[in-house]
């Protein structure tokens, strides 16, 4: 069978399945459990309302808590104990922890994602300030904006792919082919660099690419907040004599810090879960290991679901606090 | 603001050379991997991409036809033809006829050959040789130009990786399943938020706002600690590995971003037209369908392009959940990786591939580029 | 037939919130009954709770005779005007119309056949094609009126119709829905509104809400001519009326007060007994009826602090007692130049002159 009928089928299996079950599920509730005829129509109306909410969120809560809420928790138990042969487990406390902390790939990989925690938010985010205010100020703005948006569409593997042609390295008798050691070499670099080796430049030039893929996020989220502060309190800064650099700065800036605080905690949680620009590009080879591909070699390579489970535990306890603040608010916002 | 008296015309100059710059900054890199989908493999080592576009000069060693295509005419033996093999659009502008001394002639001079054969090449690659006794030898006389070539592309590479059904790391089967992956990955989960956004939003019940707070706390867990128990609950089902798997985790790790998107968007809907259909008589299902899904349809295009974009991209799921040892099941994402590895100096086969997967998500972005905007304002903002 | 009846009705929301109690009103086929009262009186919530869009915390809800507290709004047969028009956006204004008669599943025969129909009534016909976003205020008003009469309900239920639309707009549809409800007589209709004009002009009769209860429920010009208390007498008329303390004299048929401040005696027709000989009450007078009196007979003495002439009427503010207080304010006829701090006597037609002691009318004892 041709590949793209049995993709049909299978699509139309999985996409009918889903409908399937919302139109029946509520037939068999108007028509027979709670009909709304008969002598008890008005109870059986209220009480079929009473059940309805529940199944429309069924399978949403259903998918929710078998993946995303039972994982935390299996996690944590897993990274507290040790497989044994013959598929059992034994409990083992802190153990996978302890020697977790003791590796050096483990170390390297935690420093290596607290750099990349301050560099790729901020410079991602202000890059999107910087095309935000710029491409506000132009006629061509929009085409602007969509064209360094657009590595938002780009798969992190593509982009790592985009990525190694810029990093390319040639003998130094050809000519050559990667953009940046042409550069390096035009600007009187006297031999081309195999980039991806070199500690600690890899790790910044592998940020690079997330900040080349983040920033236009940073700009439409900003550009919106720049174009929503009130144009009176511009026009009363530059009758008050501010230059065009004091009015960013100083009226601009602090009415979207608010945003800014968004962006950049939405680009940290992006970090914390990088994984894919390293496996394609380096694979944490060279010293430019993260905590995610860590934890992929841990768990698929070394096998070793405990300290691989104790990894997971580390990216999780790096994201609560973002966790429990957004919590916050929203149940502020329901008040 | 351009209507204020008095801006300076030089910070106008600055922004759009600023901007400018920027753009180009970001778009080099793609734009360097496009065109060098559609060089040759010889061009791709031999120059750099940026070089492509303009014609380059290159030093090449051609032959004339060999010895056995002669004919005589007038008493003179002559042998006559081009370079290239066809007429081409280059230019010569030096020639030799020894390697030591590639740049003896210039088109129009007749260089003299032993046996008093004489041979004049045309700046276009015409040649014609002629000698008063038969010319003997196996092969054409080696002539070595230096030329300039116009730019040139080739269509090639994607014949290869796309059409070619003897290639086994093609792309075309890894397209399928990609698409496989992808459809379903985004029309599931956008439906099953879309009713649980319904009964977040509008429906009464205990316990809403608890699960409201939830779904935001999901938001951002990562998806990294899914993997290994649910690698173990689908093996423990009986589902193991394979587009189900995948479909069901894409759906869980949508969810709370769909269910949170599109509840805060139904939120915003008017109460008054949800209770006139009340009273109208339709109930909740038929509210949902006749009335909320119509009109909620961009925060649902939205978010559609978020999880399209998402899935098509997706390397990790597809590594745990999706693709076996049989590697019948591989996506594009997958195969490039596998491509890095194996095939990482070959970068027109790199190049093309990669490009082949981008190209859709390229493509959606640019036609949906509005509703993506929304989807993350939406998002984030509040 | 459709009578509505509700008995000791009361609202209660999660944690207590109490906005009505002891509501007890009996309305009868073809009256248009209005409710009125100041905002979050809770005039709202009691047609919501008709309407089924609201539980019913206790009491009773009946139409014809039949409990209707359990009965979702779809079974209920009314059909709701809301302030928004709640129109559907992305559907034509055909379509808007057919929603309801396509859910109860009626023949598309009967759909277009009722649709032209109320179309040509409400001159919607060339609109029929168009969704709400092409059409006026006025034009998505009567859309959403006409999507009611379509449904031919029992009861019709209108939410504040008029106040999204402009002063002209608004006297306009006001007499479109008044011409609409002479021309369907059997129909009942409840209106909700804080526009006392729309009330006093589309109502047979006038439902004031107070307080978590009903204040008076009778015909505009009850409401007008004997309020029951001193929150209706207030509520209705614009100036509101003048209440002014004073004390009893002499009773009867006729009654004397003497007014506290002001210092005047007066007649009023109200009948009081004898043991309310010296008893404190309020004097109520509407600034219409005041007249400048000459004669010894007046209500109040006071000077003219403000005096604003509006060319048909002149209205005049008297002195105050002290910041806080509200000035007494007479209305005038015509024309009064030159009153402005002047001191004036002023009284009223005994026949104009209502009494309240704690609040309460003793036009009712």
């Amino acid at each position: 069978m041709h590949p793209a009928f049995q993709a049909i089928l299978t699509i139309i299996i999985g996409v009918g399945g889903c409908v399937g079950y919302f139109y029946f599920s509520n037939q068999f509730l108007d028509k027979v459990v709670f009909p709304s005829r008969g002598p008890n129509a008005g109870r059986n109306i209220t009480r079929a309302n009473m059940v309805r909410p529940w199944l429309f969120l069924f399978p949403a809560l259903a998918a929710l808590s078998i993946y995303l809420a039972y994982p935390v928790v299996e996690t944590l138990r897993l990274s507290l104990t040790e497989r044994l042969p013959g598929n059992r487990s034994q409990f083992v406390g802190f153990a996978n922890y302890q020697q977790m902390l003791s590796e050096a790939k483990f170390k390297e990989a935690l420093l290596n994602n607290l750099l990349w925690l301050v560099v790729v938010p901020a410079f991602s985010t202000a890059f999107g300030l910087l095309a935000a205010q710029l491409s506000d100020r132009v006629r061509w703005g929009n085409i602007a904006k969509s064209l360094i948006f657009m590595p938002m569409a780009i798969s992190f593997v593509g982009a790592a792919v985009i990525w190694k042609l810029v990093y390319d390295t040639r003998p130094i008798d050809q000519e050559q082919i990667g953009a940046l050691n042409a550069l390096y070499l035009f600007f009187g670099g006297d031999a081309p660099v195999t980039w991806m080796t070199q500690i600690p430049w890899n790790s910044f030039l592998l940020m690079a690419v997330l900040v080349w893929i983040q920033t236009g996020f940073a700009m439409v989220i900003l550009s919106a907040a720049l174009r929503g502060i009130p144009e009176e309190t511009i026009e009363a800064a530059i009758v008050d004599g501010a230059n065009p650099f004091q009015v960013f700065f100083k009226i601009k800036v602090p009415q979207i810090m608010s945003t800014i605080v968004v962006v950049w905690t939405t680009i940290t949680i992006v970090v914390l879960k990088v994984f894919d620009i390293v496996f394609a590009m380096t694979n944490g080879q060279w010293e430019t290991q993260v905590l995610a591909n860590y934890m992929y070699d841990k768990l698929f390579r070394a096998n070793d679901w405990g300290v691989g489970s104790a990894s997971a535990m580390v990216i999780m306890l790096l994201v609560s606090p973002i966790l429990i603040w957004n919590v916050y608010n929203a149940r502020k916002e329901m008040q | 603001m351009s209507a204020i008296v008095g801006t300076k015309s030089s910070l106008t100059w600055a922004v759009h050379l600023s901007l400018v710059a920027m753009v180009v900054l970001w778009l080099f890199p793609t734009v360097g991997l496009l065109v060098s989908s559609f060089r040759t493999t010889d061009q791709i080592s031999t120059s750099g991409w940026w070089n492509s576009l303009s014609s380059s000069e290159q030093n090449l060693t051609l032959r004339t036809d060999a010895p056995d295509t002669q004919i005589e005419k007038d008493g003179l033996f002559i042998i006559e033809g081009n370079l290239f093999g066809e007429a081409s659009d280059a230019d010569i502008s030096v020639w030799g006829t020894s390697s030591r001394s590639i740049d003896d002639y210039t088109p129009g001079d007749v260089a003299e050959l032993k046996n008093g054969t004489t041979v004049t090449v045309a700046a276009n690659g015409d040649y014609l040789m002629q000698s008063e006794v038969p010319m003997d030898g196996r092969r054409g006389q080696r002539v070595f130009v230096t030329a300039q070539t116009p730019p040139e592309f080739t269509l090639d590479n994607y014949r290869n990786v796309l059409l070619d059904k003897n290639n086994r790391q093609g792309m075309t089967k890894a397209f399928f399943n990609t698409l496989t992956v992808t459809i379903p990955a985004t029309v599931i989960p956008v439906l099953v938020a879309a009713f649980a956004a319904y009964a977040l939003a509008w429906m009464d019940f205990p316990g809403r706002a608890l699960l409201v707070a939830a779904v935001v706390g999901l938001l951002v867990v990562p998806l990294q600690l899914a993997l290994i128990p649910l690698l173990k609950l689908h093996n423990e089902i009986g589902i193991g590995k394979g587009y189900l798997g995948a479909w069901l985790a894409h759906t869980g790790f949508g969810l709370p971003l769909a269910i949170y998107l599109l509840r805060n968007y139904m939120v915003g809907l008017p109460r008054d037209i949800i209770e006139n259909a009340k009273v109208d008589g339709a109930t909740d299902f038929q509210i949902f369908v006749k009335i909320i899904l119509p009109l909620s349809f961009p925060a649902l295009a939205s978010f559609a392009i978020f999880q399209f974009l998402w899935t098509w991209n997706d390397l990790l799921v597809a590594l745990v959940f999706l693709i076996d040892s049989s590697g019948e099941t591989t996506v594009m994402t997958k195969q490039i990786v596998e491509l890095l590895g194996t095939r990482g100096g070959n970068w027109e086969i790199l190049a093309t591939s990669a490009f082949v997967s981008i190209a859709v998500p390229l493509g959606v972005f640019f036609a949906m580029q509005r509703y993506l905007v929304r989807g993350l304002l939406a998002g984030s903002v509040k | 037939m459709t009578n509505l009846t509700l008995t000791n009705v009361e609202k209660t929301y999660p944690g207590n919130i109490n906005v009505l109690n002891n509501i007890n009103l009996d309305i009868k086929t073809g009256e248009l009954i209005v409710f009125v009262g100041p905002s979050g009186c809770g005039k709202s919530t009691l047609l919501r709770m008709i309407a089924g869009l609201e539980t019913i915390t206790d009491g009773e809800f009946t139409i014809d005779g039949a409990r209707m507290n359990e009965m979702p709004p779809a079974q209920r047969g009314v059909a709701m005007v809301f302030q928004s028009y709640a129109l559907y956006p992305h559907m034509t204004v055909r379509d808007n119309m057919a929603f309801a008669l396509k859910i109860a599943k009626k023949s598309q025969a009967d759909i277009d056949a009722a649709i032209d129909k109320v179309a040509d009534k409400l001159q919607l016909t060339e609109y029929l094609d168009r969704l709400p976003k092409a059409l006026s205020g006025g034009q998505r008003q009567r859309v959403a009126i006409g999507r009611s009469i379509v449904r031919d309900p029992k009861v019709y239920l209108f939410d504040e119709p008029l106040s999204n639309l402009d002063a002209a707009l608004r006297v306009a549809t006001r007499i479109e829905i008044a011409q609409l409800k002479e021309s369907m007589p059997q129909s009942t209709m409840v209106y909700v509104t804080h526009d006392q004009v729309e009330a006093m002009t589309l109502a047979t009769r006038i439902v004031v809400l107070a307080n978590k209860g009903i204040a008076q429920v009778g015909s505009p010009l009850e409401l007008y001519e004997t309020p029951e208390n001193e929150f209706v007498a207030q509520f209705i008329g614009s100036p509101a009326m003048n209440l002014l303390p004073g004390k009893i004299v002499d009773t009867g048929d006729t009654t004397r007060i003497s007014v506290t401040n002001g210092g005047g005696v007066i007649n009023s027709s109200v009948a009081t007994r004898e043991d309310m000989k010296g008893a404190a009450v309020n004097v109520g007078i509407r600034p219409e009826h005041m007249v400048p009196e000459t004669s010894e007979n007046y209500a109040f003495e006071s000077t003219v602090e403000i005096s604003e002439a509006l060319g048909e009427v002149t209205q005049l503010y008297f002195e105050r007692q002290d910041a806080d207080s509200s000035p007494v304010i007479a209305k005038l006829q015509g024309i009064h130049r030159n009153v402005r701090n002047k001191s004036m006597r002023m009284s009223a037609d005994p026949s104009k002159i209502h009494l309240f002691a704690d609040g309460k009318s003793l036009h009712y004892q």
